[in-house]
């Protein structure tokens, strides 16, 4: 295969439907396996660019979140029944009459473990599958793929992803620079010395960039009669509503299903509908455009059918996707092997393209600018 | 072309920048705007596109006119296709990856159809000179290509105007030259208007056809000559030109050294400046630095005495700022030893090493995060473990008058610098290194700096400064070396070093040959 970048929704939808497989799964295995699926892909096909430096942060977040969960559950213990498996005994702490609900420490039981456990790697899961998009995409090059209507969204939205990984370039260099001042013997005064230039930086970079797209022509408004915005602006409106309906009878079990798909698909084509007549009035062209090919299909329906799998195997055995909290987790090969589809994009699609250029190291760029 | 009639501008609750301008720029001009530091040059600038007072907010008053349009209260994004604006420090304004793409981005924003778009682009290449670098990642490029694709980025939406702040302050001596004669010829071949700022102005006089002075609140045009005769800010030709009473002043090398016998025939030899040798403070053998496979410095040797000022020059990327870093201990050495009086900065504590070395990073903002300059420099002595008050008496004597309860970001560049220096300067360091400390400088905050580089040495300091800026340089040096591809291509006295090479010579030394170097040199010898 030809190196070449793939489109960056293709990485978007994939990683979008690997964090829903995530959100309808408990089982620990399963969930670390999503875990370890993200980041085999991203070592794969990740870029030497600076968002791809990112992943690591996230990966730390993920960790951090599964620590806290499992902590939480620890000194904010539950009564304890007598069916309860007691793992750990810690001395309750007395809290006054007005406190009352709450209980400090006391016994840990299993089931509060591995919930918290589970819990954690869930949300872990998602935070990474996020984080994996954010290193496999460029984000620049998604605002492209964006909607013409959607330009003014885009921006704010490019300019806060574009935030994240230079923090990651900034804390580095003000590190080294940390070194060569005292470090204050306070601990905020810590968190100061390096919080205090890294936001200023973000946010001067930010407005530099921000005021370098407008000053080369960025959002610059079409031609739009008064009516046309109205009908827009309706289109719009609609497909809120429905939306947020569909949705609603979508997660209440007890809704019928009617409600929540014919919302869903009312809501889904105005929107449609909507985008198309706001970007009528943008006029905007686009530079050999990134297309939609096969390893990109293949990519987004990987991503797809994870989700989708993983959502049919729960009403196939309830048990493999959403385990019992009282003992080791079931773990049914196939649900394993659904997962697995969710992998193959680290083998079956082109490399990124290698710069020729590259010979210049990105991390010298941070002293030797 | 481009006019402002009776045009005043204020910003947020401060005083006018400056008031009452007149100005009318025709076409196929070069304009080269200058001014002290903070003199309201960059916000000149930003008129001609709407960023100021779009994104800086503000009061405008008068009117501004682009091809005989008036723009007031259009954001810079309807303006795109007339006026081309180039920022400050181009990496940071750039929207895409890959050169093709960024020179395509504009365009995209203007609607135009695919055949165009990719005609364009193609012309732009060549006539930048890029073409072979479209595939290649933006932040690959070193910073003469950067500034060039910024400039091409600008040009494909064909504009009329092209506004250009401060487009080689980041760059090397050579690579400055090409981005400029680069302009030039844009002005020559696409009749171009096209405005520069620039602090270091002698590169710029020779294409420029009028000279725009920010001075005090005032906005005066002209021609060079006659401009330049009275600006506060002159290159160090025109100041020679000023010492010698030519009339009317050169501005260009050639027509100076056409009249330099006659000033040649007055002037005896140089004084000789004293050699400071003292014992060594710095003494490095086989310094080597690597980033994974890439070897930024390799096996550099250096050594300086104490009250000696070494200049470090080189091309961008050349391992300048990683040698800095590794003399300091900060950088991990993949090989050689670094003694300062005796021991290793890398093997000793932070406090320690701050104490024998001070570092002056190229942003020297990182080293501040206190709300203002007196917390600053109490944290300062406190973390040096001196009598309080130490760090604000050496502020003062670098730059006084710095308001206690300012804060640190609303300092001008020059003030900045001096409270970082000052800082660094409180564990008072036998050895001081300064990384690019002219960027954003003025001539006069030039002067500034070298007085206190020299009387740093004079206390017994060494110096490192590393820079491309040759005339400060010519001015603080004792002696040079140059780097390239991280290794030490020549060194010694800076008389020789800089007098021999054709890019990093100053312009004194152009005109009246070795061994002169600066003006002071001149202006001594004149008395």
């Amino acid at each position: 295969m030809l190196a070449r970048d793939l489109h960056p929704g293709a990485w978007w939808l994939w990683a979008i439907g690997l964090a829903a497989a995530a959100t309808f799964t408990l089982n620990p295995v399963v969930l670390l396996l999503i875990w370890a699926v993200a980041a085999l892909v991203v070592m794969a096909r990740r870029s030497e660019a600076p968002w791809a430096l990112s992943f690591r942060l996230y990966v730390f977040l993920a960790i951090f979140i599964v620590v806290l969960r499992v902590l939480f559950r620890i000194i904010f213990g539950t009564a304890a029944t007598d069916a309860d498996v007691i793992v750990l005994h810690l001395p309750q702490v007395p809290l006054p009459e007005a406190a009352r609900g709450i209980q400090l420490l006391g016994d840990v039981t299993l089931v509060a473990l591995l919930s918290g456990l589970y819990d954690g790697l869930r949300l872990g899961a998602i935070v990474l599958c996020v984080g994996a998009a954010n290193a496999l995409a460029n984000p620049k090059r998604l605002l492209k793929s964006v909607p013409p209507a959607l330009y003014e969204v885009g921006t704010a939205v490019v300019v806060a992803l574009t935030i994240f990984p230079q923090l990651a370039e900034s804390v580095q260099r003000v590190n080294r620079a940390r070194q060569l001042r005292g470090s204050p013997s306070r601990g905020v005064g810590v968190l100061r010395r390096v919080v205090v230039p890294v936001l200023e930086d973000a946010l001067e970079r930010s407005m530099t960039l921000a005021m370098g797209m407008d000053a080369r022509g960025y959002g610059r408004s079409g031609r739009a009669t008064p009516r046309e915005r109205l009908v827009t602006g309706v289109l719009m409106l609609v497909a809120l509503f429905a939306l947020c309906v569909g949705i609603y009878a979508y997660l209440d079990a007890t809704a019928p299903r009617s409600l929540a798909v014919g919302g869903l698909a009312i809501g889904l084509l105005t929107a449609a509908a909507g985008l198309w007549s706001a970007g009528r009035r943008v006029e905007r062209t686009r530079y050999r455009p990134d297309r939609w090919r096969t390893a990109e299909l293949f990519t987004a329906g990987a991503g797809i059918a994870v989700a989708i799998g993983v959502d049919r195997a729960y009403a196939i055995d309830p048990f493999a996707v959403v385990p019992g909290l009282d003992g080791w987790p079931e773990v049914a090969p196939w649900v394993l092997a659904i997962i697995m589809v969710g992998a193959l994009p680290a083998f079956l699609t082109p490399p990124p393209a290698v710069d020729r250029g590259a010979e210049r190291p990105l991390t010298e760029e941070v002293v030797d600018a | 072309m481009l006019e402002l009639r009776d045009v005043s501008f204020a910003y947020t609750g401060t005083d006018w920048t400056w008031q009452h301008v007149d100005l009318r720029l025709d076409e196929g001009e070069l304009v080269l705007a200058c001014g002290r530091t903070g003199s309201g040059k960059s916000t000149l600038l930003g008129l001609f596109n709407g960023i100021v007072p779009h994104f800086t907010g503000g009061t405008l008053a008068g009117d501004v006119l682009v091809d005989g349009r008036s723009i007031i209260g259009l954001p810079p994004r309807e303006l795109a296709h007339l006026v081309g604006f180039v920022p400050q420090d181009p990496l940071s304004g750039f929207v895409s990856d890959v050169v093709e793409d960024e020179l395509a981005y504009g365009m995209e924003q203007l609607g135009l159809p695919a055949q165009t778009m990719r005609r364009r682009v193609e012309e732009t290449l060549d006539l930048l000179g890029i073409a072979d670098l479209r595939r290649r990642p933006i932040r690959a490029l070193s910073g003469g290509q950067q500034q060039r694709v910024a400039i091409g980025a600008v040009l494909t939406m064909h504009p009329r105007v092209l506004v250009l702040d401060e487009p080689t302050s980041a760059l090397d001596p050579t690579a400055a030259e090409d981005v400029l004669a680069t302009v030039a010829r844009l002005v020559d071949d696409l009749g171009l208007t096209v405005v520069i700022a620039e602090h270091r102005m002698e590169r710029v006089i020779p294409f420029a056809d009028r000279l725009v002075v920010v001075h005090e609140g005032s906005v005066s045009v002209g021609e060079p000559a006659a401009v330049l005769a009275s600006s506060p800010v002159a290159p160090p030709i025109v100041e020679l030109g000023r010492l010698a009473g030519w009339s009317p002043l050169p501005l260009s090398v050639r027509e100076a050294r056409r009249r330099r016998t006659e000033l040649l025939a007055r002037l005896g030899e140089p004084a000789a400046t004293p050699s400071r040798s003292g014992d060594a403070v710095l003494r490095a053998r086989g310094v080597s630095v690597a980033y994974k496979s890439f070897a930024a410095v390799r096996g550099v040797d250096l050594d300086v005495a104490a009250g000696e000022v070494v200049g470090l020059m080189g091309r961008n990327g050349s391992g300048k700022s990683s040698l800095l870093w590794a003399l300091r201990g900060a950088q991990k050495r993949a090989a050689g030893t670094v003694d300062v009086g005796g021991v290793d900065p890398a093997a000793l504590s932070a406090a320690d090493a701050r104490a024998r070395i001070g570092l002056v990073p190229q942003t020297a903002a990182d080293l501040l995060y206190l709300e203002t300059v007196a917390e600053e420099c109490a944290a300062a002595d406190d973390q040096a473990a001196v009598a309080s008050g130490t760090c604000r008496g050496l502020l003062d004597r670098l730059a006084p008058g710095i308001g206690a309860d300012q804060h640190p970001r609303d300092l001008s560049e020059g003030q900045r610098l001096a409270l970082v220096l000052a800082v660094v300067l409180t564990s008072s360091p036998t050895l001081v290194v300064l990384d690019e400390p002219t960027r954003g400088l003025d001539y006069a905050g030039k002067a500034a700096l070298a007085a206190i580089l020299h009387d740093l040495a004079s206390r017994g300091h060494g110096v490192i400064v590393a820079s491309h800026d040759v005339e400060f340089v010519a001015e603080v040096a004792d002696s040079v070396v140059v780097m390239a591809e991280g290794e030490v291509v020549s060194r010694g006295p800076a008389a020789d070093v800089l007098a021999e090479s054709p890019s990093f010579a100053p312009q004194v030394s152009k005109v009246l040959g070795p061994p002169w170097l600066t003006v002071p040199q001149v202006r001594e010898a004149l008395r």
